[in-house]
């Protein structure tokens, strides 16, 4: 018998025992459904956390002021010492450190912007230049040149701030006030969007110089340092640690902590909950299959008298075989088919009823839903193919 | 062009043993007209069975077109069943699900010749069993008498050496079990081996060569040329 007409004959069979192929078709495509959806579910909730950490900046270590206690706590709380300050001649010492690529002392205040006869309340970034990459941001206009020194007194506005303020997008150029100060709008960020409850969108950032002295202050909030490499974290870390502490005469005062290490912490976390997921929902599947395979004996038994004729007309054992398994081929590729596209809705309506999560199915879910389906199908219906295929054919003929 | 001999089958039911052929020497030549009659439970289903390679001998030889059928693999016995052997049953057996000329193109798809060689030889079939009208029909639809043509059709599809028939108008009413053998007496004319098994002294009286089974053995065969049987029968 060739493939094709075996093809033709088992979608025969399947399409005339209706009830039989909802059944199966059903409970393959509820098995595959779940797989779609809760890795969906799963790799989407990876990739919401992912997205958070990883628009902060990527091989990110923070350096802040104060001592962090593993006992947690306010830095500082416990020992009843002030935390010494951070100051840009620390920010500066940086610098020169082996894996370090680029680093962006932090100032951050609130102030009054205004322009014409238009004033709103902006949150200020006092930075350097180099702000702009570690942090993944970008200039939709012109450009930002602050350095370590001094600096002209220039600005940068978050789009939302800057469509705010000049709704006709003649930004560039104006010469903008904060608070009592005179700043030349030197670009515009692209629209980033919030992330971790920070909105880019929404701020103003300016030179380092000129926001200690707007804020009346010689501190540092904090100090972005952007290493080479992953794997130069953690020497950076170190030297970094070592670098200030002896500029702090051998007191180790401040925290350092890595986006990275949370991220990736949070990555394989979420990774593992997702296969964990989709192997329970697989075990719907193999709950599908025990199914599958009942149907199919109750199928061959029913069809005793059918197969010990097809055997009299000459069907070799691998013939019956063959169409019984592809019998259950047909059904586990249209259960498969359905329940992709069931698990797409489900996670259409995941994203739309959560939209902040991005639930999309990962390929390879899709892929491997369908492969367990095929393969669920297979190897349930091996047993009642070859009990099919082993029929005496005289008993079978002879049972009516 | 079927020679049986010392054939024995024997059935085991726990410690019971039932000798459903006992020594059985039988030869057929090509284009006889055969029937097989006696009591039930004397051994002709099995008989034919084993002629039609549905069943295994337990001992003792059988040779068909000089080929001894019974040593060969598990797929060449179903190639010659689907080649040289045409089955027709009492039940008729056709598969419910499909149309008259679907069950018959069955064995053609189990040969697995091309679409078009087949729709051809279809047609051609239900024409010489006069099924025409009721091809596109399901068994269901058919009488009695359609079934059985159409499973005589399906049987002689692939012109097989030789045609078995168990009780073919068991289920049928006299007139029409008649149509029948004559459509099988037509085959034999055209050359086809045709064996029936059958309860009907009128119809077994028809064949060429008629023989008596009992307990497992022949214990009549009106063929001079059947050969001697060295273990006469207990009673005759
Ligand atoms: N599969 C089997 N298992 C056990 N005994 C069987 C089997 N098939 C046939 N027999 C026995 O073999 C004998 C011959 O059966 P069968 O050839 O069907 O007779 P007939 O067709 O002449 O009525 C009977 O006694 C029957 O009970
Ligand atoms: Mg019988």
């Amino acid at each position: 018998m060739n493939l094709p007409d075996a093809l033709t004959l088992s979608y025969r069979t399947v399409v005339s025992y209706r009830l039989r192929a909802v059944l199966i078709l059903l409970a393959m495509a509820l098995g595959v459904a779940a797989v779609v959806v809760l890795t969906a579910l799963g790799d989407g909730a990876r990739r919401f956390v992912v997205n958070q950490f990883a628009s902060l900046g990527t091989n990110l270590i923070i350096v802040l002021p104060g001592r962090a206690e593993t006992s947690g706590g306010f830095p500082g709380a416990l020992t009843g010492q002030t935390p010494r300050d951070l100051t840009l001649d620390d920010a500066a010492s940086i610098e020169g450190l082996r894996g370090v690529k680029r680093y962006a002392p932090l100032n951050v205040g609130a102030s009054e912007i205004s322009f014409g006869g238009r004033l709103r309340e902006v949150n200020v970034l006092g930075s350097t230049a180099d702000l702009i990459p570690i942090r993944h941001m970008r200039l939709a206009q012109g450009r930002f040149t602050a350095g370590g020194g001094p600096n002209p007194a220039e600005i940068l506005l978050g789009a939302t701030l800057a469509r705010e303020l000049f709704p006709a997008g003649d930004a560039m150029g104006q010469r903008v006030r904060l608070s009592d100060r005179r700043f030349r709008v030197a670009g515009v960020l692209a629209p980033q969007g919030e992330s971790m409850g920070f909105n880019t969108d929404e701020i103003a950032i300016i030179p380092i110089d000129h926001a200690q002295s707007l804020f009346n202050t010689q501190t540092l909030f904090r100090i972005l340092v952007e290493a080479q490499s992953r794997s130069a974290i953690e020497p950076v870390k170190a030297s970094i640690r070592n670098t200030i502490t002896l500029r702090h005469d051998g007191e180790e005062d401040i925290t350092v902590i890595t986006q990275d290490a949370v991220l990736s912490t949070f990555d394989r976390i979420f990774r593992a909950l997702t296969f964990a997921v989709s192997g329970i929902a697989a075990i719907s599947l193999a709950v599908a299959g025990i199914l599958v395979m009942n149907v199919m004996l109750v199928a061959v038994s029913q069809r005793t008298a059918e197969i010990g004729l097809l055997k009299a007309l000459g069907a070799t054992r691998k013939d019956i075989k063959r169409l019984f398994l592809m019998e259950t081929l047909w059904l586990a590729l249209a259960g498969a088919a359905v329940g992709i596209a069931l698990g797409y809705l489900g996670s259409l309506g995941l994203r739309l009823a959560y939209p902040q999560l991005p639930a999309y199915p990962p390929a390879w879910a899709s892929l491997a839903a369908i492969a367990t389906a095929f393969l669920t199908g297979m190897v349930a219906s091996l047993l009642p193919a070859s009990r099919a295929a082993r029929l005496n054919p005289v008993l079978a003929l002879s049972r009516r | 062009m079927i020679t049986l001999s010392e054939l024995s089958r024997i059935f085991t039911m726990g410690d019971q043993e039932v000798r459903a052929l006992n020594r059985v020497n039988l030869q057929i030549d090509q284009g006889e007209y055969l029937s097989v009659m006696g009591p039930s439970g004397s051994g002709k289903s099995t008989l034919l069975n084993i002629i039609g390679l549905l069943d295994q001998p337990s001992s003792g030889t059988y040779l068909l077109e000089n080929r001894d059928v019974t040593a060969l693999s598990e797929a060449e016995q179903a190639k010659v069943r689907r080649e040289r052997i045409g089955f027709i049953f009492q039940a008729f057996h056709l598969v419910p699900r499909l149309t008259a000329a679907e069950n018959i193109e069955l064995p053609l798809i189990l040969e697995g010749l091309p679409p078009a060689e087949r729709q051809a030889r279809v047609a051609a079939a239900l024409e010489q069993t006069d099924l025409v009208e009721r091809a596109h029909h399901r068994p269901a639809e058919l009488s009695g008498g359609q079934r059985q043509r159409v499973a005589i059709a399906r049987a002689t599809i692939l012109k097989p050496a030789v045609l078995l028939a168990d009780e073919p108008t068991g289920n049928l009413d006299h007139k029409t079990g008649a149509e029948v053998v004559e459509l099988l007496e037509k085959l034999h004319h055209e050359g086809t081996t045709v064996i029936v098994v059958t309860h009907d002294r009128e119809l077994g009286a028809r064949a060429h060569r008629r023989i008596q089974m009992r307990d497992g053995e022949i214990v009549e065969d009106t063929s001079p040329k059947s050969q001697e049987r060295r273990f006469a029968p207990s009673s005759t």
